[in-house]
């Protein structure tokens, strides 16, 4: 696997959020592709789609609140060659309509591209109500569907592109606050494959949206204590990229996985799995610990869920431990 | 084009396919499959340009969409014996490896079904949804679709409604079976739905209320409706019908919303009615 490089240097400097990066993705997808169309209920202004309205008015549908129409309406329009994207909250995007996506998107095999928002912790004040930390796991159980959880502004913006290209049921998950845009235009993102940002030995850090950045931080941590940490993007949750795990942990012996998303059904149990059957190593989940949220500011939330780069940190001392234990 | 005689005809030939069927499985619901048959004989065989050659996205041709995905023997039966599958293959129905699910799914590739339906609630959405696409790629067929009065009971239901008026989605004809019956009882002992028609009314659609089991009626009527496609409201056709209709022990009977006769009573519905177009 070749290092994919990243833009670190600036990235601190360079604060987008990963929602606007789904706006001028869905834009462009638009103009590239007549075929397109957007819907939200009653969220628009939250989704960073204002120059999509603006050129493209006429395939946009507000559903107001009413999320459960919005994915029957989406699944419908897909009949005659429509590629439908809905775009709401996380919350309202996934437990609100897991039983319309069950039946009319996924077993019915539509393509739909379910384009979630304000998904975990980071979105912040407005509490557990509407940080959902289950999505991840709900999306990944259903059959045909693909799950992609992109890291940053511009790996969102191509992520979006992405998925509309593809055909088939797609959930992509993104944030709401400001983040590093660290990746590159031309990183050449591919659905189904992982990044690799860093090479280490000691121990692979697999990490996915938000967390990213706290995995490429912590293994700047962790360097400085002799630690050498191998730093995996994994954007796509499903279809899992079991060959760069597999190969990672042929190299380093244990794992930590990192995702701002609840420890059962997320990322972590699907590299746990992915280990089980072909490589067992010692794990560590970077993950919330089986309860709900709380308002309070981004970063303050994720520190005190254990979501952050310190915890990465002790999370990898501690698994290193326990390898040939 | 079939004669009026001939899509009795053909109604009473669904009903016998839905007894067997179901009566084969030994499960199924046969209530409002024969309670249905009359206006899907008027769709499939008279009012519907539809193309049996089927292909998912329907472009140029009138498509269907059963919500009340429980039924489908009765619609299974209507697209075998108009030409999508063959008859023969209504044998097959709830059987292990058959296309023919239980409820009705696309992942088997049966032609005919353009989404899965059993949970209630969800075929008007995806409806509304089919008909929009044709108004924007500019196709001026029609989008059918028909629900369970219980189903009404959905809330997603009513979303579609507001939507379909809101969006001036004109081309939809969405007919209610208006049997007023679900598996645990009458509907206004279960859960009342008072006055449907001014109900649906008020959501910004057009009414037309209709026995739909009186073919010349269904004909009529669905004459009426299309004459209303194009003119800003979407359509709803409140049908009423008789659960189990055409087999007296059994008609208008919540009874049979789910319940499989078994070989006595079998015998005794099959004797009612006539193989008008040969068992399959």
């Amino acid at each position: 696997m070749t290092i994919t490089p990243i833009a670190k240097d600036s990235a601190k400097e360079n604060l987008k959020e990963t929602r606007a990066g789904f706006g001028q993705g869905i834009y462009e997808f638009a103009k590239k592709n007549p075929k397109a169309v957007l819907l939200t209920a009653d969220l628009a202004g939250s989704m960073r789609i204002k120059k999509y309205l603006a050129e493209f008015s006429e395939r946009f549908f507000n559903c107001g609140v009413a999320e459960a129409n919005m994915i029957g309406v989406a699944a419908g329009m897909t009949i005659g060659g429509r590629i439908p994207f809905t775009t709401t909250f996380a919350n309202f995007s996934t437990g609100r309509v897991y039983d319309q996506i069950r039946q009319s998107v996924a077993y019915s095999d539509k393509n739909v591209k379910i384009c979630a928002s304000h998904a975990g912790l980071s979105l912040g004040e407005d509490g557990a109500t509407h940080q959902i930390l289950e999505d991840m796991g709900m999306m990944r159980m259903l059959p045909h569907m693909t799950v992609v959880v992109p890291c940053d502004y511009t790996q969102t913006r191509l992520a979006t592109l992405a998925v509309g290209d593809m055909k088939g049921p797609v959930y992509l998950r993104f944030g709401r606050p400001k983040m590093p845009d660290f990746t590159l235009e031309d990183q050449n993102f591919e659905i189904g494959k992982a990044q690799l940002l860093r090479e280490g030995s000691d121990v692979s850090i697999i990490a996915c949206g938000h967390m990213v950045w706290m995995a490429i931080e912590a293994a700047d941590e962790l360097a400085g204590r002799g630690i050498s940490a191998e730093v995996i993007n994994m954007h796509t949750i499903k279809p899992l990229d079991e060959e760069a795990i597999v190969k990672s942990l042929q190299k380093t012996g244990c794992v930590v996985t990192a995702e701002e998303h609840q420890r059962n059904g997320g990322l972590g149990d699907a590299v746990a799995q992915v280990c089980a059957r072909h490589l067992p190593s010692p794990q560590e989940f970077v993950a919330v610990d089986d309860s709900f949220g709380e308002s309070g500011p981004p970063a303050d939330l994720l520190a005190k869920y254990g979501l952050d780069r310190a915890h990465i940190v002790a999370a990898s001392e501690s698994v290193i431990k326990r390898k040939g234990v | 084009m079939r004669t009026t005689a001939e899509l009795k005809e053909v109604a009473t030939q669904i009903r016998r396919d839905v007894i067997r069927m179901v009566h084969g499985a030994k499960c199924g619901h046969p209530g409002g499959a024969m309670g249905c048959a009359d206006y899907l004989s008027a769709l499939f065989f008279r009012v519907m340009d539809h193309n049996p050659d089927f292909e998912m996205d329907g472009i140029e041709e009138d498509i269907f969409f059963l919500s009340n995905g429980h039924i489908c023997a009765g619609l299974y039966s209507a697209l075998a014996r108009s030409g999508y599958f063959p008859v023969e293959e209504l044998g097959t129905f709830r059987q292990l490896n058959t296309r023919l699910q239980g409820h009705p799914a696309t992942e088997e590739g049966l032609p005919g079904i353009r989404i899965a339906t059993g949970s209630l609630g969800q075929g008007l959405s995806v409806a509304v949804g089919a008909a929009l696409t044709k108004k924007l790629n500019g196709d001026d067929h029609i989008v059918y679709s028909l629900h369970g009065d219980g189903e009404l009971q959905e809330g997603q239901n009513w979303e579609a409604f507001m939507f379909a008026a809101h969006h001036k989605v004109d081309n939809i004809i969405a007919a209610i079976d208006w049997n007023e019956c679900q598996i645990d009882g009458t509907t206004q002992d279960v859960m009342d739905l008072g006055d449907l028609e001014a109900k649906v009314a008020s959501f910004g659609w057009e009414v037309i209320t209709l026995d739909g089991n009186v073919m010349e009626e269904v004909l009529d009527t669905l004459t009426a409706a299309k004459a209303l496609v194009g003119k800003g409201k979407p359509i709803a056709l409140l049908m009423r019908t008789k659960m189990a209709a055409g087999v007296d022990f059994m008609s208008g009977k919540y009874q049979w919303h789910g319940k499989a006769p078994n070989d006595e009573q079998a015998e005794q519905a099959l004797a009612q009615l006539e193989p008008t177009l040969g068992d399959y």
